[in-house]
């Protein structure tokens, strides 16, 4: 159980080691740091794929049947001469949707995030595994290889959905997909393995290592949420895991979990996935959503509005996250009783929600407010949540979700959650931590145009699904000019594939931006958004063992901002103030 | 958004849609109220030189405010739905039009009974993806799959229901209005998802009738 000599947190600081060459440091590094810089790097790639993939789909809808410019050259059978036909379509929206979810957002959000952050930000050298933490990152790395590779193999990649409803999933015949979609499943399982891996690693940090006065409610609540999110993901993925064992079965090994004339039920694929499913979407809004909550005290320059509020909401989210599946499931043929009361619970599950939004215009209220990049990305984290958190109402109505079901409503829900949600928030986070990452500042410009681009388009693109949807424009489909009830609404689509080509081409500046910061950015100093967590006590960026000297000793909460205790509008966490001066916070 | 939302011509899409509206004017004031909110606070607490930022960690009559009124809210709008919900889903009005349709990749296949006036017989009538049903009379329908889950959509009724294979789900509507409309797949079923469809024609009784003699369509009847 005890980790390699040299790596015992106690003894660091004091220790001189011997500089570690390319390969212990860059490749196979145990620091959290170097492993979160890896996860973003990894999670970036394959967010710029999964937004090709993106274009791709919309490039279909808006000029069906017509050759992708620059795709001439895929051959047959995936595209014709650049033109896209509907198995590598169906193939196209379920790689990016998998793609998005496992191997771009939670990258970045968990793996990056909560790698980088949590010693940092609790004040401790490392995670409780650092070795543990290592595997975890080179999991990742083969499951998306086979991710990718399953676009290379005969038959072409999974072409089911994301959701991968048997028996079109278990049944290869069904699909005509056959290695494609088994390696999807096995590549989902590996990396299923890593995040667990991960979650064993963020909650017993957190629970063990936090420095000297850090209270459980005076973590930041960046902490709190990829604590929560670490455990929703230990606790949901061996279902998932499990389920995609069984659908491996069904389609290697001759079983029929989910083939209904030998006895199995198709039901029960969904019953599994989405008890995962739900708290999945949790994970990936709750860490986002802790970033929000870190970002606006600190550009507000006033404590976050109710952060007991805040800290419980996140548990409330994460508690009634787990009894809410049913509503992906009202029109499945399972029981109309259980519509009610998955309905009920699916409602109670926005208040916590709502309480968070009304405490970040708390926070905001009668604040000083500096926009700078990271902060108009988390003003835009909340303004577009605000939108996805509304339109689920819709949805949660049982007899509404009769009609919107599988129509472009759930897309634009699901996007504005996802992309106005998690994406604004990873943004937000990377603008705002990246000088402690990389010790420069990205440029505060671009990062402007980025911002504005952005949200500007990404509005383009999912605003006018809600009107598709009511219209009823089905999802998952190829050509909506087959339907005599779609053609009015075409246009719609063209104008959605305009925005969508205008927002993938605006990440050029920001994937600019990252790299050339990099290396000719303006040298980050120590603390320069005059924030008060812990991160910023370390120089920048941080070396090995995080803190030289020993861990800092916290006195407060960690947003002291305004305070009347001293002239300087913030007081950091761990500042010691004069014995005759009583600390504020909690 | 909603003048989007296509004409109804079934019985109880016309509760449907009184939802519907209810949430749409429901999160409109939220989303206008809170947008604004954010707009002006953002606009009034712009950093200034010489102005501190109000040093206060929360409110907590303000919190149990904007806990309890939206609870109050959501839980009821839960319940609102729920005789619509019932009415639909469980309580199926009894009709002696009945008929069976089996989803496959990529169609719709319609059984009506034949002069019989038995479903499951010899003489039953088979169609493909087209099929017509009188006007203002409750029609049960019994969805089933021969291979993937798809899903029997009828925008216009406000009906949508999975067809599993392996299970025989009953639905139900009831036409108040006579047309042509589509009835498109709306589960992702394979390759042929798309422009997998098929119209219903709701008919005048005497339409129906002169369809029904030329189809040798019997009397609807229950399952033989």
């Amino acid at each position: 159980m005890s980790q390699a000599v040299g790596h015992a947190p106690a003894h660091h600081g004091a220790h001189a080691h011997d500089e570690p060459g390319f390969i212990r440091k860059y490749v196979f590094s145990t620091d959290h740091k170097m492993i979160g810089k890896q996860f973003l790097a990894v999670g970036l790639a394959m967010l710029a794929i999964g937004g090709v993939l993106a274009l791709l789909v919309r490039w279909q809808l808006a000029w069906p049947e017509t050759p992708v410019p620059g795709f001439g050259w895929v051959p047959e059978p995936t595209m014709y001469e650049g033109i896209i036909p509907p198995e590598t379509y169906n193939a196209f929206f379920t790689m990016h949707a998998t793609i998005m979810i496992f191997f771009a957002i939670m990258p970045i959000l968990v793996g990056c995030f909560g790698n980088f952050l949590i010693p940092l930000m609790i004040g401790t050298r490392d995670m409780a595994f650092p070795l543990l933490n290592m595997l975890s990152f080179w999991t990742m790395v083969p499951a998306s290889i086979l991710m990718l590779a399953s676009f290379f193999v005969e038959g072409g990649p999974a072409s089911s959905g994301w959701t991968s409803y048997p028996p079109l999933a278990s049944v290869a015949a069904y699909s005509g997909v056959t290695t494609g979609q088994n390696l999807w499943v096995i590549s989902l399982i590996v990396v299923g393995a890593s995040s667990l891996m991960g979650s064993v690693n963020y909650i017993t940090t957190v629970i063990n290592m936090r420095a000297p006065g850090m209270t459980w409610f005076r973590l930041p609540l960046t902490i709190w949420a990829l604590f929560i999110t670490a455990i929703l993901l230990l606790l949901s993925l061996p279902v998932l895991t499990a389920a995609l064992g069984m659908l491996l079965f069904d389609r290697m090994f001759g079983t029929h979990f989910f083939a209904p004339g030998a006895g199995g039920e198709p039901l029960l694929w969904q019953h599994l996935f989405w008890f995962f499913g739900h708290p999945e979407v949790y994970v990936l809004i709750l860490p986002a959503m802790g970033i929000a909550s870190e970002i606006l005290p600190v550009f507000a320059r006033k404590p976050i509005f109710g952060y007991r509020a805040m800290a419980f909401s996140i548990i409330g989210i994460a508690f009634l996250s787990w009894i809410v599946w049913g509503h992906h499931m009202f029109q499945s043929g399972m029981h109309p009783a259980l519509g009610m009361s998955f309905t009920l619970t699916t409602m109670v599950i926005g208040v916590p929600s709502a309480i968070k939004t009304f405490n970040w215009l708390g926070t905001l209220w009668g604040g000083s407010i500096h926009f700078t990049t990271p902060m108009l990305y988390a003003i835009g984290f909340v303004s577009m949540f605000v939108i996805g958190g509304l339109s689920g109402i819709y949805m949660a109505s049982t007899p509404v979700d009769i009609f919107i079901h599988d129509t472009y409503y759930i897309v634009a829900h699901i996007h504005y959650v996802v992309f106005g949600g998690s994406a604004l928030g990873a943004f937000a986070g990377i603008y705002y931590w990246y000088p402690k990452m990389y010790g420069r500042m990205m440029n505060e410009t671009l990062g402007k145009i980025h911002f504005w681009g952005t949200i500007i388009f990404m509005n383009g693109v999912f605003f006018p699904m809600h009107i598709l949807g009511t219209g009823g424009h089905m999802r998952r489909i190829y050509n909506p000019l087959q339907y005599d009830s779609l053609q009015s609404m075409q246009p719609i689509n063209v104008f959605i594939t305009q925005s969508a080509l205008l927002l993938g081409l605006v990440q050029l500046v920001f994937v600019f931006n990252f790299l050339w910061s990099m290396f000719a950015g303006k040298p980050a100093p120590k603390n320069p958004w005059e924030a008060n967590t812990l991160e910023w006590e370390a120089p920048t960026p941080p070396p090995h063992g995080n803190f030289p000297g020993p861990v800092p000793t916290v006195y407060r909460g960690p947003y002291e901002y305004s305070s009347p205790l001293v002239q300087e509008d913030f007081l950091p966490q761990a500042r010691r103030l004069e014995p005759h001066v009583t600390s504020g916070g909690h | 958004m909603m003048s989007w939302l296509p004409e109804n011509v079934s019985t109880y899409g016309a509760e449907i849609d009184r939802l519907f509206y209810f949430v749409y004017y429901l999160t409109g004031v939220t989303f206008f109220g809170v947008q604004i909110a954010l707009l002006a606070f953002l606009w009034m607490y712009r950093a200034r030189p010489g102005r501190r930022a109000v040093y206060t960690h929360g409110n907590t009559t303000l919190e149990i405010a904007w806990t309890a009124i939206p609870s109050v809210i959501l839980a009821g709008l839960a319940l609102a739905g729920r005789t619509t919900w019932a009415d639909i889903k469980s309580r199926q009005p009894a009709t002696d039009f009945v008929i069976e349709i089996t989803a496959k990749q990529f169609n719709w296949e319609v059984r009506y009974p034949g002069l019989d006036g038995k479903l499951g017989t010899e003489d039953d009538v088979l169609m493909d993806n087209d099929f017509h049903v009188p006007v203002n009379k409750p029609v049960r329908v019994h969805l089933k799959s021969r291979d993937v889950i798809h899903s029997f959509f009828i925008p216009v009724m406000r009906l949508k229901q999975d067809a599993v294979p392996g299970r025989d789900i009953p639905v139900w509507f009831e036409a108040t209005k006579a047309g042509k409309y589509e009835v498109p797949c709306a589960e992702l079923c394979g390759f042929g998802h798309s422009g997998m469809k098929g119209y219903i024609f709701v008919d005048t009784p005497g339409d129906y009738a002169t369809w029904a003699r030329e189809k040798k369509v019997g009397p609807a009847g229950v399952t033989g």
